[in-house]
């Protein structure tokens, strides 16, 4: 029941606050807040109680089901959670808390924005619970509507190419999972859409068939990654996004594509895996450096922020390609973390401030340090964080995905790869100098407030975790390390 | 299905056929019961209508199956179902006519919902026949009170032109369709389609020669069906005739006429000339031919239903697209095939007669069918714009609701197809063509959903819904989320159906 409970308070939330007087904004919000702690208690508990009891095995925990939901096509309702999904868990209830106090801000149609995005919160749950394929699939999609909705009504300038965009390229990358859904549910006997039990069937598949599933899964979940070429939809989402589905999109829905490959994708297909790992790194160091490049050239700050996150999901992509070195894998982990974390933060931190300037050019800004103390210490922070810097979570998985890389890969291509930590440097660095440095503009500026509480308590619980993951990141990776180990096994078969 | 007749009297005949009884005679009520109600009384006759299907539901629950007049009249669970879903859009149409009964048609509110219901007994007629001469009659009955709706605003040039087209190419392809028939007759010496399938298969196996007749009659069936179900190239009338007749007859016609040619279709093909869709009886290989042209209907009605502003043609258009879906399902040749084209209709039946119905709501108060006067609508009316959206969305696909589920369906059975060994691979590329134009459907279906909802300003309409329309709204709402949801039930009947077909006797 812990499991179904992520999902459907959520949704309850979502009808309460449907059924609210329309004209209500403030009552509206702290319901919103109100119903979606309690996911995030649960969430916090359920790491707290896999970490306690569950840690040690692999075998999936917290099971529930299968329960027949429509026996005449196999479906069923499946949950169940293990060391990869359980971190999932806990960032997913944590950043959807922390954007829902972000979302304050939101002035307009409050009501509809917080039912959506109560809808979102539920249908991110379920993909990180699900073990039914089906199951992952209906959840996989109904995030596309609130998602779709919070970019198009609330967004910036371009909000509805932006959302359409989003809707498109996702449902483009779908319809291909579909596909192999379907493939692996009539070639497997008995026919069955449990992935667990798909796990052990693809393996056994011939090498073609591998192929094309491998390809056709790779395609719906490195769009949502999102992997370079594939990654066009996300600075146009990001930039036009309001704050708080930055967040999300940043924080939660890109981990969706690493977490599917990991949960999928690579233990299903291990020949297909084999053959195409040298392309898949080579994806993720392009990623790196192109990620990189790009966001050195902007002059938007959330436009930043989002290419930023392409090079860092390169990362991902890269120690993905070794699938058979534990380091890489929990590296893997332990970025997706701490990416979502700090660029959650991140977009936070470039939403206050566009919320008091009602600008994100980087050009007009100079100086703010003197002004803002504190946005300006959390910003530098953040920054660092992102850059790698030692005592931060950042530091620590990128250290685990070069070490992992490194002893499995071709080892000149993760050489390539690294040259993005000096360019994260750059771009990080040069924003701050431009932004926080030098001269002070007083007539145009001097009117800035420094961060507000409700703005330091969204914030704040993210910078504790970014040092604590990155001074004792151990608990972290002894919650993941048994199902890793046998993740990799599986992987490498 | 047991080709010896049984023996049954007359009355358990006329009992079988009670639903249809029923139902024509209530036509001629309510033609009568409008002489009788006064002018403002408005509502009367369409009250009048809808109970009547009701009445000819309750008597089709308790008719059950059964077989009359030597195996022509079967009821079976494909004749059963099919009529549930008549009725249904029958129901629904009736259901959202009465803004325009008020208005456009105030004088002839009788015959407008006579003939709907005269349409909706031949329909039932065809889903029931089991041999060609009944099923052409069932047929015509179905489409000749629909010529005389298309055309009923009269001093409508849209609506007159519509009526026109419409029975200029409805006759045509009539006449295509009674000509195949002829060949198939004249092939095989029966108009009964079990016996058909035998006769054809055997004399073309020892005589090897007939090849070319039955690609002729196969053109001219798929021809005169073709235009029913508006499947390329056969749609052109579709975007006029949904355009100019009134909106709930438009609806009618896109789900309850081309359920009626799907009926057909199956009939048809699936029982008569089952033997001829492999390639191994090449070349009267039908399942090619109709695999292109539901390709095809994929790839234009999605396209160009993109640039539409007329949200009717716009629905015409993804009518001719989601055609093309079904035929997938008809093509995957199995007992799941049928069955996903029997719950791709009845999901169909919600998603589209309930779009319907909202534009029919939008078009009563504001006399306009555009996309772009959808603007800001969520504000003003919040449960119009939430319940479009749902249709929209459905039609599109999009889980958890019964378009999804539907399409799902349908994909789950054409794989299943082409996975198995055989020739059946190139299943895989019509699956791979209705995903791929399942995404551009995506960009029209979400476009209203645009207008209505990110626009700043507020609309200056408010939609105000009469009793009956709301009905129907309701029930479609409930219709598409019970079908995405828990579609177990009617999954269950629809898996039933297959035993009415040739493959059936395979397994």
């Amino acid at each position: 029941m812990v499991l179904s409970s992520l999902i459907f308070f959520p949704i309850l939330g979502m009808i309460i606050v449907m059924l609210m007087p329309k004209d209500k904004d403030n009552l509206i919000r702290y319901t919103a807040v109100g119903i979606s702690v309690i996911p995030m208690v649960i969430s916090f508990w359920l790491t707290y109680d896999y970490f306690v009891n569950f840690s040690g095995t692999a075998a999936m925990a917290y099971v529930e089901g299968p329960f027949a939901w429509i026996p005449s096509l196999n479906v069923n309702y499946h949950l169940g959670v293990d060391g990869i999904s359980v971190p999932m868990l806990f960032l997913t209830g944590l950043l959807s808390t922390i954007s829902l106090i972000a979302s304050f801000s939101i002035k307009i149609r409050v009501k509809e924005y917080f039912a959506f995005f109560l809808l979102l919160e539920a249908g991110m749950m379920g993909v990180f619970v699900a073990l039914d394929f089906f199951l992952f699939y209906v959840f996989w999609e109904i995030m596309l509507v609130p998602m779709y909705f919070l970019i198009g009504v609330w967004g910036g300038p371009r909000k509805e190419y932006a959302a359409i965009k989003f809707f498109l390229y996702t449902l483009f990358g779908s319809i291909f999972m579909l596909v192999a859904i379907l493939i692996m549910y009539f070639t497997s006997e008995p026919h069955t859409l449990n992935m667990l039990e798909l796990i052990e069937h693809g393996g056994a598949m011939s090498y073609t068939l591998q192929m094309v599933c491998f390809i056709f899964f790779f395609i719906a979940f490195a769009i949502k990654v999102p992997v370079w070429p594939f990654h066009t939809w996300l600075p146009d989402a990001h930039v036009q996004a309001p704050t708080a589905v930055s967040v999300i999109l940043a924080g939660v829905l890109l981990k969706m594509g690493t977490y599917a490959m990991l949960r999928i994708n690579w233990p299903m297909f291990p020949d297909a895996l084999q053959a195409l790992s040298f392309w898949i790194a080579v994806l993720g160091v392009i990623g790196i450096i192109y990620g990189a490049l790009v966001s050195l050239a902007q002059t938007d700050l959330k436009k930043l922020v989002a290419y930023s996150s392409v090079s860092h999901m390169g990362y991902c992509m890269l120690a993905l390609a070794a699938y058979d070195s534990v380091t890489a894998i929990t590296g893997v982990m332990f970025q997706m973390i701490s990416h979502g974390l700090i660029t959650g933060a991140l977009f936070l931190m470039v939403g206050v401030l566009y919320d008091r300037a009602h600008t994100r050019e980087i050009a007009v800004f100079g100086g703010l340090g003197s002004k803002l103390p504190v946005y300006t210490a959390l910003m530098l922070m953040f920054s660092m964080a992102a850059l790698g810097l030692p005592g931060m979570s950042g530091f620590v998985s990128e250290f685990m995905i070069f070490i992992g890389a490194f002893s499995s890969l071709n080892q000149y291509l993760v050489g390539i790869s690294v040259l993005g930590v000096v360019l994260g440097a750059a771009y990080m660095l040069r924003m701050f100098q431009n932004v926080f440095l030098g001269e002070f503009n007083m007539a145009k500026w001097g009117g800035l407030t420094d961060i507000n509480g409700r703005e330091l308590l969204t914030v704040l619980p993210l910078a504790v975790l970014t040092l604590a993951v990155g001074i004792y990141p151990k608990p972290l990776a002894d919650l993941m390390l048994a199902t890793l180990d046998n993740l990799v096994q599986i992987m490498s078969r | 299905m047991n080709p010896q007749l049984p023996i049954v009297n007359v009355l358990e005949t006329l009992r079988l056929m009670s639903p249809e009884i029923f139902l024509f005679i209530w036509a001629l009520v309510v033609i009568t019961v409008d002489l009788f109600s006064s002018r403002k009384n408005d509502s009367l006759v369409g009250y009048t209508a809808l109970v009547g299907i009701v009445i000819a539901g309750g008597l089709l629950a308790v008719t059950g199956e059964g077989v009359a007049f030597g195996a022509m009249f079967i009821n079976d669970p494909l004749a059963i179902f099919f009529k549930i879903i008549f009725l249904g859009a029958a129901f629904m149409a009736v259901g959202s006519s009465f803004g325009i009964t008020k208005q456009k048609v105030q004088n002839h509110r009788g015959e407008f919902y006579g003939l709907i219901l005269f349409s909706t007994v031949g329909m039932m007629f065809l889903a029931s026949s089991q041999e060609l001469v009944s099923l052409y009659i069932g047929l015509e009955l179905t489409t000749i009170p629909l010529f005389v709706l298309a055309a009923f605003y009269k001093d409508d040039k849209l609506s007159v032109e519509s009526g026109i087209k419409y029975f200029v190419i409805g006759a045509f392809s009539s006449a295509m369709l009674l000509y195949g028939f002829s060949f198939l007759y004249g092939m095989s010496g029966t108009t009964k389609l079990l016996q058909m399938s035998v006769n054809i298969a055997s004399i073309h196996l020892s005589y090897q020669s007939i090849g070319f007749t039955i690609l002729i009659a196969n053109v001219c069936i798929l021809a005169g069906i073709g235009f029913k179900l508006a499947l390329p190239p056969f749609h052109q009338w579709a975007p006029d005739v949904y355009e100019g007749a009134p909106t709930p007859i438009a609806a009618f016609l896109s789900v309850g006429s081309k359920a009626a040619g799907l009926v057909a279709f199956a009939k048809i093909f699936l029982i008569g000339l089952w033997g001829f869709i492999g390639v191994e009886m090449k070349p009267n290989d039908w399942g090619v031919l109709v695999g292109i042209l539901s390709a095809v209907a994929m790839i234009i009605g999605n396209v160009v239903a993109i640039r539409q502003t007329d949200i009717k043609r716009m629905l015409a258009y993804s009518s001719i697209a989601q055609a093309g879906y079904i035929m997938i399902g008809m093509l995957a040749l199995n007992e799941h095939g049928i069955s996903s084209v029997a719950f791709y209709t009845f999901v169909y039946l919600f998603a589209n007669m309930g779009a319907f119905a909202a534009v029919t709501v939008f078009e009563d108060k504001t006399g306009s069918t555009e996309i772009g006067n959808y603007k800001g609508l969520s504000q003003t009316s919040p449960f119009f714009a939430v319940v479009l959206s749902i249709f929209m969305l459905s039609l599109a696909g999009i889980p958890p609701l019964g378009g999804f589920m539907a399409k799902y369906k349908v994909f789950a059975a054409a794989i299943d197809q082409a996975t198995m060994p055989g020739t059946f691979k190139w299943l895989y590329w019509l699956v791979g063509v209705g995903l791929l134009t399942s995404v551009f459907s995506l960009y029209y279906y979400v476009n209203v959903i645009k207008q209505m909802y990110f626009t700043k300003e507020a609309s200056i309409y408010t939609m105000t819904f009469n009793k009956p329309v709301l009905i129907v709204l309701i029930i479609c709402l409930v219709g598409v989320f019970v079908t995405g949801i828990y579609p177990e039930p009617i999954l269950d009947f629809t898996d039933k159906i297959y035993t009415a077909f040739s493959f059936s006797v395979l397994k």
